[in-house]
């Protein structure tokens, strides 16, 4: 993600070095393997060291690098200090190392928190507090004979039984843990998974795959009421591209690798999907396609629905997929979408087969500011309407620009302090720009340098119609930081009594504004009603622009203390926000996926008739609810 | 079983604000400098500012006008531009133009006016601090009672004192003939719509689309009267909903988070317009508003009116209301510009939300005593004392009553620490040309020698029929004084009744004649739509908490001493009975074929007077042409009567077997099971 703007290299060279990349890819290429060798190779690598493995994030034991009962990595993590600073701490960000002078206030004044007050997390996991397994021994036997390795270990079992809802991580602070599968299982490649949902079948063992680990709508909750084994299985071991067709351009992947090496390694080749979730560090393809993704940079790349040419999964029927790879085809309803969106209630996606496009030459970021947030919808809405928008255009609203200034790391030099001292100047007292109204779009362009600028500047005269300003590269670079940060900073304020999350949704764009106020309010109302002593944070942004409507993402966050039961408070809440966005026209879900947390409205969502469809589709393709994960439906 | 709900609605236990004169303040200081001072209202946090001028220009281009436009365009096959000029002149004949100067102007002229008529004006400025904290938060929509032509001007007049957002009124058309008085309430913030549009879709597209664009942006608190127009009885009309609709859609379609209905109670110890009301009910026609006829009214200002009470109710939040009763997202498969008929759950809903406001605004009416002396005086004068009541016998009445009433959670004020015999003198006093008090009795002044309230008529050589009517004038005015009184007891009274004409003291078979009572007069009294066993629950609770009732499992069983409250509550009800029971006789007797809808009215006063000179009927109050309205609105709800459409416009087919049942069972002839029957 690191922008590839800086250094004046020449088009002529950037273009000569962009060939060398790709015939490095090339040449590389045996080390990834082809397809039928790795089909051989399969069944006996468990032993084998394999010399790809290194290069990948995720090991078996995910908890030797990434933290049980928070976001990301052990070795990033916000605190404040001793002086009472805020710091990043590890290496692996841009901000990591720094210090964040303004969070402390921004903290403290926002949600009337204090350094005195913590609540900090249990330290270690206690396995002596995790239910022991319930294992189906007929299965475990049948499993240990064919090598798939396995585990009954209760660190990987917990860390396998929850996403990142708040409730979720809630829990596991407290060091609290309900049901958890009974066994996690690493398949390796596509025939053992064929293998593993076979004896599923054969023994009725509940199976819940795990990709990334990363949702938000508590599909990964093993229903409480389920009496079989529940075996976890983590997709995770199969991450390798298994072959990529330049003349195509398409690539097919094992479904289990995640965002982050899938876009190193076909960078290496000079190729990107260009598929960017902002949870792209850690989520899966096979979790994006299970629930519909949709990365920052759809609008140039495609949502995933946009970027599969070709999927293949395993039910308990057997494998589906199709017989060709056809760019578009009119052979009835298109089983892809019966795939897309299963959310891990039909079986696992396997391999996917995905549109490559060759590496942008030139990426550059830049932000708008405008003198409201009615002013700031009303440009994205002419963007959308030109069909001129960037690789990603975001809106935030004044509390998050407030909030996303909170987070400059401190300057190294007054000149730039004093610019940034002179820039405020002219916004808000030159420019008459209320602070307290003002917010600011973020833009990354894509593409060659000359059609990039060319675009830059189509996009900045139509910003300059609605009183927007061009404000410069680092502020938009820092708004998208903050998407990378943020689920940290969710664990920074739980030391701290504040609680929150975020949630999305898609609407009309005449709706925009009207759920954008009306759901922030309602938020407000509610906290207020339940008893939460200090006003919430309840700020939005607009992060996609369709022809027809738009994508609206809202963070909700409050200092609970004072409350015997913050999680329950902050899930009707959460509730009522849901109900706020549907009566004003918002959809259920427009990435999140609907997993177990929304599914209450499903019914309302699709009509009784579609309710009726998805269903006749799960008993066919899953008669005895192998996949029981209980999300959907 | 809704005992629960019941309590909780207990009038006695609710606590109301303290009232604090605003006329003293005037009396005491300056009014020129009280209408040049410094008015920095709080306004809406959402406030999109904009002027008078900008308001038009935002109606114009708004995409609901361009839909209705092009849409009349292609139904008339006329040309855009002379479909937008009608909607520029339909909008130039509409809006208001408020500016500041005109409400200076009128805060000295009406400080003047004010002080001369009332003692007082009295208001609850608890009320007022809730308004201006609504005002910031959301859109607010005032919803003051209309008793008065004042009231308008008043409610500004209040505004402008507190310091609060100046309203924009909705006003009727027939100011506008009032030429000069017409611009200068325009330019203090009323705007003119016309009494009736139906049809007209361009109209209505206008109308609601400008109402909106002020709510939605806060340029100002809206401002109308639910009920449509100025009751001329004092009981409060059956709300209109066209308006509370307009205001309400903003919510629904998520325009705005909230809209803040604010019921305004205004009560007047004597009303200007009290035997004008009368004689117009009398059928004496309202002259046509005109400036003369203001200027010929300046007598009025010579005497003495008492004091007004204006009570700011709790804001009532649309938002609150709706919630598990309107489904939003109804709306969202169809642009909302798109104007489209209200559904049947959004049109019940505004209807029920009317009816609750409705009955806010009466729950927080102030009464005087003089409302309590009219109710016994009117009963007094049916039971044929002609020589009218002694003062203290009167006195220990009202005294009676006024426990009563405050045990029914009347609002009342009536002065604590003054003896009794000194309020009720004083009451009287205020109203000397309705009363006449000799050697120590009191009656209304129905003396040959011709009523006060008529002056300037010929007095010699009185027709029968005309003594009757000036008679008439004294008791209609008199009655619209115990009306502002009724809503207290009106669910006891219609359990009384409902008793007295029930066959046997079964429970179901009192609540059968309560509901059937209940049904008729729904057209007469404020009766909440669907709310039957609520308000028969509430008024056995009344009735059982004071001891004039006995309610058990079966039965209901009126006590030894609540003997005197149920004749008092039957007798409140009573001319309204006859009323309709006279109407049905009317209709059966004397309708032909080719009644109108128009000849309604005079042909049943005709009819009336006829009977009443020949001392048939009781009442002299049922010659008011509202009860006569009402209860053909009743007859043709349930069906005993129908409109014909075609041939000639509005004429009445009268199914002659159904209004006589319904007749008979009003006189308790007819148990009520029968006529239940005969409705379906």
């Amino acid at each position: 993600m690191a922008s590839n703007s800086s250094g004046g290299s020449s088009d002529r060279q950037r273009i000569a070095q962009q060939r060398l990349r790709i015939i490095a890819g090339h040449l590389q290429r045996p080390v990834d393997g082809d397809s039928a060798i790795l089909a051989a190779e399969c069944k006996a690598q468990g032993s084998k060291p394999d010399t790809s493995r290194e290069e990948k994030t995720v090991p078996r034991r995910r908890q030797e690098i990434m933290k049980w009962n928070g976001w990301g990595y052990s070795d990033s993590r916000f605190l404040f200090n001793k002086k009472g600073q805020a710091e990043f701490t590890g290496k692996r960000y841009r901000l990591s190392g720094m210090i964040i002078p303004g969070l402390k206030d921004w903290f403290e004044c926002t949600f009337g928190a204090s350094l005195q007050h913590k609540t900090p997390a249990t330290p270690l996991l206690n396995s002596s507090a995790v239910q022991p397994p319930t294992l189906n021994e007929a299965f475990v036997e049948e499993l240990k004979s064919t090598g798939i390795p396995f585990s009954q270990d209760a660190e990987d079992r917990v860390f396998r039984a929850h996403g990142h809802c708040l409730h979720e991580i809630f829990a596991l602070r407290e060091g609290k843990f309900g049901r958890v599968p009974d066994m996690v299982v690493w398949p390796n490649c596509h025939n053992d998974v064929v293998k593993i949902v076979e004896l599923a079948s054969k023994h009725n063992v509940c199976l819940i795959p795990y990709g990334g680990g990363t949702s938000v709508s508590s599909a990964l909750e093993c229903p409480p009421e389920e009496t079989r084994s529940i075996v976890s299985l983590d997709t995770s071991q199969m991450n390798r591209i298994l072959w990529v067709d330049e003349k195509n351009l398409t690539a097919h992947v094992e479904a289990g690798i995640v965002g982050q090496d899938l876009e190193r390694l076909l960078n290496e080749s000079g190729y990107c999907t260009g598929h960017e979730p902002d949870s792209m560090e850690f989520s899966s393809l096979g979790g994006w396609v299970a629930t519909r993704a949709s990365g920052m940079k759809k609008n140039i790349y495609g949502n995933i629905e946009d970027l599969v040419v070709h999927i293949k999964m395993v039910t308990p029927q057997g494998v589906i997929e199709k017989s060709c790879q056809g760019p578009r085809m009119s052979t009835g309803p298109d089983i892809h979408h019966f795939i897309m969106g299963s959310e891990g209630t039909l079986g696992v996606v396997t391999e996917v087969t995905m549109k490559i496009r060759p590496m942008p030459e030139y990426q550059k970021y830049g932000s708008v500011v405008f003198p409201n947030f009615e002013q700031g919808v009303a440009c994205l809405r002419e963007v959308a309407r030109q069909r001129c928008a960037p690789a990603s255009i975001r809106l935030m609203d004044n509390e998050q620009f407030k909030f996303g200034h909170a987070l400059k790391p401190q300057v190294s030099s007054i000149f730039t302090s004093f610019l940034d001292g002179l820039k405020k100047f002219y916004i808000t007292k030159f420019k008459g720009f209320d602070p307290n109204r003002l917010c600011v779009a973020t833009l990354l362009f894509e593409g060659d340098r000359e059609k990039v600028l060319q675009h830059e500047k189509q996009v900045y005269d139509i910003a300059a119609k609605f009183g927007g300003l061009a404000a410069g590269e680092d502020n938009g670079q820092r708004g998208y930081m903050l998407t990378f940060v943020i689920a940290y900073l969710r664990d920074l304020g739980m030391d701290y009594y504040v609680i929150g999350e975020s949630f999305e949704t898609s609407v009309p764009w005449d709706r925009v504004l009207d759920i954008c106020r009306n759901v922030k309010a309602r938020i407000v109302r509610e906290c207020k009603e339940r008893g939460v002593q200090f006003p919430p944070l309840s700020t939005c942004r607009v992060t996609q622009t369709y022809d027809a409507g738009a994508c609206v993402y809202f963070y909700f966050a409050f200092n609970y203390r004072g409350l015997s039961d913050p999680v329950h408070v902050y899930e009707q809440v959460e509730h009522a926000a849901r109900e706020e966005i549907l009566a004003n026209g918002g959809s259920l879900s427009h990435h999140h996926g609907v997993g177990k947390l929304r599914k209450e409205w499903m019914r309302e969502t699709v009509s009784n008739v579609g309710m009726g469809m998805l269903k006749s589709v799960k008993d066919y393709v899953d008669p005895n609810n192998i996949f029981g994960n209980r999300n959907l439906l | 079983m809704a005992s629960k709900a019941v309590y909780s609605r207990d009038p006695m236990l609710k606590k109301r604000d303290d009232f604090e004169d605003i006329l003293e303040e005037r009396r005491n200081s300056s009014d020129l400098r009280y209408a040049l001072r410094c008015y920095a209202p709080v306004v809406y946090k959402g406030l999109c500012p904009s002027k008078a001028g900008t308001l038009k220009s935002m109606v114009l281009q708004s995409d609901q006008l361009h839909y209705v436009i092009h849409q009349v365009c292609r139904e008339t096959g006329r040309a855009v531009d002379d479909v937008q000029e009608e909607v520029s002149s339909i909008l130039e004949e509409m809006a208001h133009r408020l500016q500041l100067s005109t409400v200076r102007f009128f805060a000295f002229t009406l400080s003047k006016v004010f002080k001369t008529l009332f003692r007082s004006i009295c208001v609850n400025e608890e009320g007022i601090q809730r308004l201006q904290q609504a005002i910031q938060e959301h859109p607010v929509v005032l919803l003051p009672s209309h008793r008065s032509y004042m009231d308008f001007l008043l409610m500004s007049y209040l505004l402008y004192t507190y310091d609060l957002a100046l309203p924009v009124i909705a006003a009727g058309m027939d100011f506008m003939g009032m030429k000069f008085v017409g611009e200068m309430l325009r330019m203090s913030g009323a705007f003119f719509i016309r009494r009736s549009f139906g049809g007209d879709k361009l109209y209505w597209a206008v109308f609601s689309e400008y109402v909106k664009t002020m709510l939605k942006n806060g340029f100002a608190p809206v401002e109308f009267f639910l009920e449509g127009t100025r009751s001329r009885t004092s009981k409060s009309l059956t709300p209109k909903l066209g308006l509370l609709n307009i205001v309400m859609d903003p919510f629904f379609k998520g325009e705005v988070f909230d809209v803040s209905l604010v019921p305004v109670s205004i009560s007047y110890e004597r009303i200007l317009e009290e035997s004008l009301y009368a004689r117009e009910l009398l059928g004496v026609p309202k002259p046509k508003e005109s400036t003369s006829g203001l200027i010929k009214a300046r007598k009025v200002l010579s005497e003495d009116y008492g004091s007004i009470h204006v009570y700011f109710g709790q804001p009532v939040s649309v938002r609150s209301l709706a919630e598990g009763r309107v489904n939003r997202c109804q709306f969202n498969l169809i642009p909302r510009h798109i104007p489209k008929k209200p559904s049947e759950d959004i049109h019940s809903f505004v209807n029920d939300s009317a009816y609750r406001l409705v009955r806010a605004q009466e729950e927080n009416m102030v009464l005087k005593p003089w409302v309590l002396l009219a109710s016994l005086l009117l009963q007094n004068q049916v039971s044929g004392q002609k020589r009218g009541i002694a003062l203290d016998e009167l006195t220990e009445q009202a005294v009676w009553l006024r426990d009563l009433s405050r045990q029914y959670g009347a609002f009342l004020h009536w002065p604590e620490h003054t003896p009794p015999s000194e309020v009720v003198s004083s009451s009287l006093s205020l109203h000397r040309g309705l009363v006449r008090i000799s050697e120590g009795r009191v009656q209304l002044a129905l003396g040959q020698t011709g009523g006060p309230a008529a002056p300037g008529e010929p007095r010699s050589a009185v027709t029968p029929e005309e003594e009757l009517l000036s008679q008439a004038v004294i008791i209609l005015s008199c009655a619209s004084y115990r009306n502002q009184a009724l809503h207290v007891f009106l669910r006891p009274a219609l359990l009384a009744s409902a008793i007295h004409t029930a066959s046997s003291n079964k429970k179901q078979e009192v609540f059968n004649s309560f509901s059937f009572l209940r049904n008729m007069f729904s057209n007469e009294f404020i009766l909440c739509p669907g709310a039957t066993v609520q308000d028969f629950e509430e008024a056995c609770y009344l009735l059982v908490k004071t001891g004039a009732l006995q309610v058990t499992q079966q039965d209901v069983l009126v006590t030894e001493r609540g003997h005197r409250t149920l004749v008092f509550l039957t007798s409140m009800l009573d001319p309204f009975l006859q009323g309709y029971q006279v109407v049905c006789r009317f209709l059966c007797e004397e309708a032909t074929e080719a009644l109108t809808e128009k000849q309604f009215i005079p042909a049943v006063r005709k009819f009336i007077i006829k009977h009443l000179l020949a001392g048939r009927l009781r009442y002299t109050e049922v010659l008011s042409s509202d009860l006569q309205k009402n209860s053909l609105a009743a007859l043709l709800r349930l069906g005993a009567v129908r409109k014909i459409k075609g041939a000639e416009q509005g004429t009445l087919k009268v199914n002659t077997v159904m209004v006589n049942s319904l007749e008979d069972t009003l006189g308790g002839k007819l148990p009520t099971q029968k006529a239940v029957i005969a409705r379906l």
